[in-house]
């Protein structure tokens, strides 16, 4: 099955370089991810690959066919779950499906036998003749993917699928695209939550500022990028206890290599009981002799590090200091990797 | 990529026809009557009102005079404002067209299906003042039935016009500037109140290159009962505007939307 193959792609606005040598391949059945900071170019990545923009440089391969040249055909075999809702608010939701799959030249009697399913995977079976704007933001977000999928796609994109989506509505999409998964159907995704990611994906590339700067299985690029532990230091605010403990500084040190990277179990430990000291005062005073890195943001230090005993043996015995000790995810992989500034 | 190729034309077009026709057919009782209401209002208010103070008009009660004009200018504000405002809502605000395009549709095709459903719509406009001015006894002969392939050509004529402003178009505010500078002067200048002979030398050179009052030169005959005069010519400017807008507006949709 063919897939999508992307080489060499460039492209830039005006003066600004928006996509910088890009190159990736989808293997058939997997679900790729592609991970970036807002303005990192995944969107834009899409739109060369859908035939939507002119690459500056670069081949691009979708469905076996040639793009830009023959993207129209290719995209007969792709379905798109868009950045931004674009369902016609002119319609009902069966009506949208219907009229969705008329541009893929469908029979109006196969659409009209596919819908209801359609509708009922997306959990929308009694909706059928709902009005748009009576739907919530994930009921939208589901009839989108079930008009994606109208002409029975071999391929996906979805960008950022679940951006805006309440807890609920986004294990509903996970659930869904898992699904698809299993039929064996290829899966295109850009996200930036990287837990959604290291969720779904078998592979990801994240991106920044048009590039790839780490490309591999979830794993793989944890692996690779950082160390396998993180300990959050935070100072306890106001010096007052914060509740019970949750499990005591002595287990803690007896448990320290945490648990399966897939189900961090954090756990809470090393209250203090009145004096105060900052986090990121003792971050700078005493952090690097336990911490291969160590990073402050505001009142919080995140310390990286292989070996966590004696760093959790020292905050056991600090006072006005709490921490969490968690296994190293791909959020802290993308941060060290695309810094800690805010991009808008 | 030159975005002013020739257009590539193909029967994908039909299924975004079909979008606009349903969404229609949904409202098409009150959107009928909406279409009716103002061109009759014009026509009769002015027919009847003005004509009562006047002698014949060209040989003609100045109502039967007002019926092809009625007729063209109908089909005109049709189109135009299905092309302008219409359009744009789908382009801009709903973005129904970045919808449509991520399915096997080109903008080409995309395009096309806009222009000849706005054109459809025009035609229906045109056709139900010619239906009105029939029955009120206004139409000379069976001949003001070729005046039916003449507004659905018209109406993909100002269809067209009106798509390359909403490819320019930053916001509806934007085609004021075209009713103002164009669509008014045009209407006044191209023969559907008064005869355009009772016009200065020099604005009567300016009517003969609007396309409004090719459509009226046509028009006005059918419905007296007679064959136009240089009807080809007329037909091929018309056409001409025609083919020449549809061009330039997707040049320009090209422009902003694949960019
Ligand atoms: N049509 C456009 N014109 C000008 N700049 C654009 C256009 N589309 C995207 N950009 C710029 O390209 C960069 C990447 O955008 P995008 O691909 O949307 O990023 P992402 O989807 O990763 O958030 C941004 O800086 C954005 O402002
Ligand atoms: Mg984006």
């Amino acid at each position: 099955m063919d897939t999508l193959s992307v080489e060499g792609l460039r492209k830039s606005y005006g003066a600004t370089a928006v996509l910088q040598g890009l190159t990736f391949a989808l293997r058939p059945g997997e679900c790729y991810g592609l991970l970036g900071p807002n303005g990192a170019g995944k969107t834009t990545t899409l739109r060369c690959a859908l035939g939507l923009t002119q690459p500056d440089a670069g081949t691009i391969r979708l469905s076996g066919l040639p793009v830009p040249e023959r993207a129209r055909e290719a995209r007969l075999r792709v379905g798109i779950v868009p950045q931004m809702d674009n369902l016609d608010p002119d319609f009902t939701a069966a009506e949208n499906l219907l009229v969705y799959g008329r541009y893929f030249g469908m029979k109006e009697r196969d659409m009209r036998e596919r819908i209801p399913r359609l509708l009922e995977f997306a959990g929308l079976a009694g909706r059928a003749d709902a009005k748009i704007n009576t739907l919530s933001g994930g009921m939208k977000r589901r009839l989108t993917l079930a008009r994606a999928l109208v002409n029975d796609p071999d391929l996906l994109f979805l960008d950022e699928p679940t951006t805006g989506l309440d807890p609920q509505a986004r294990h509903l999409i996970w659930e869904r695209l898992k699904q698809l998964l299993a039929q064996g159907k290829t899966v295109l995704l850009t996200t930036h939550f990287m837990d959604e990611a290291e969720r779904l994906c078998h592979r990801l590339g994240i991106m920044d500022r048009g590039r790839f700067i780490a490309e591999g299985s979830p794993r793989e690029v944890i692996a690779a990028h950082i160390e396998p532990e993180v300990v959050e230091v935070y100072g306890e605010p106001g010096g007052a206890p914060a509740g019970p403990p949750q499990g005591g500084a002595a287990k803690d040190m007896e448990q320290a290599q945490p648990a399966n990277e897939h189900h961090p179990l954090p756990r809470e430990g090393g209250r203090g009981d009145g004096s105060l000291m900052s986090a990121a005062d003792w971050a700078k005073a005493e952090a690097a002799q336990f911490a291969t890195r160590v990073e402050v943001t505001g009142e919080t230090a995140f310390c990286y590090l292989t070996e966590s005993r004696p760093l959790l043996r020292h905050l056991a015995g600090r006072q006005g200091l709490r921490y969490l000790h968690r296994p190293a995810n791909l959020e802290d992989v993308f941060l060290k990797l695309t810094g800690r500034d805010l991009r808008d | 990529m030159n975005y002013f190729r020739p257009p590539s034309l193909s029967l994908r077009f039909f299924p975004v026809w079909q979008r606009n026709f349903l969404v229609w057919r949904k409202l098409a009782i009150p959107s009928i009557l909406g279409n009716l209401a103002d061109p009759m209002i014009y026509m009769l208010g002015l027919g009847y009102g003005i004509g009562t103070l006047l002698p014949e008009v060209g040989g003609v009660p100045y109502i039967a005079f007002l019926a092809a004009g009625a007729v063209c200018f109908s089909t005109m504000n049709s189109a135009t404002f299905e092309a302008l405002y219409s359009a744009f809502s789908r382009m801009q605000v709903q973005k129904t067209w970045e919808a449509i395009l991520n399915a096997p549709v080109s903008l080409d095709d995309l395009v096309l299906g806009e222009l000849a459903w706005a054109a459809s719509k025009a035609a229906l406009s045109g056709a139900a003042i010619l239906g009105v001015a029939a029955a009120l006894g206004l139409v000379a002969s069976p001949l003001a039935l070729w005046s039916l392939p003449l507004v659905f050509l018209a109406g993909l004529t100002f269809a067209a016009l009106g798509l390359v402003m909403t490819a320019l178009a930053p916001s509806y505010d934007f085609f004021m500037y075209y009713f103002t500078l164009f669509v008014t002067p045009m209407t006044l200048l191209s023969g559907v109140f008064f005869p355009v002979e009772q016009l200065p030398a020099a604005f009567q050179a300016l009517s003969a290159v609007l396309p409004l009052s090719h459509a009226v030169k046509l028009a006005r005959p059918l419905f007296l009962g007679e064959v136009p005069a240089q009807a080809w010519l007329h037909i091929a400017v018309l056409a001409g505007y025609a083919v020449a807008a549809f061009w330039l507006a997707l040049g320009l949709a090209r422009r902003r939307l694949l960019k």
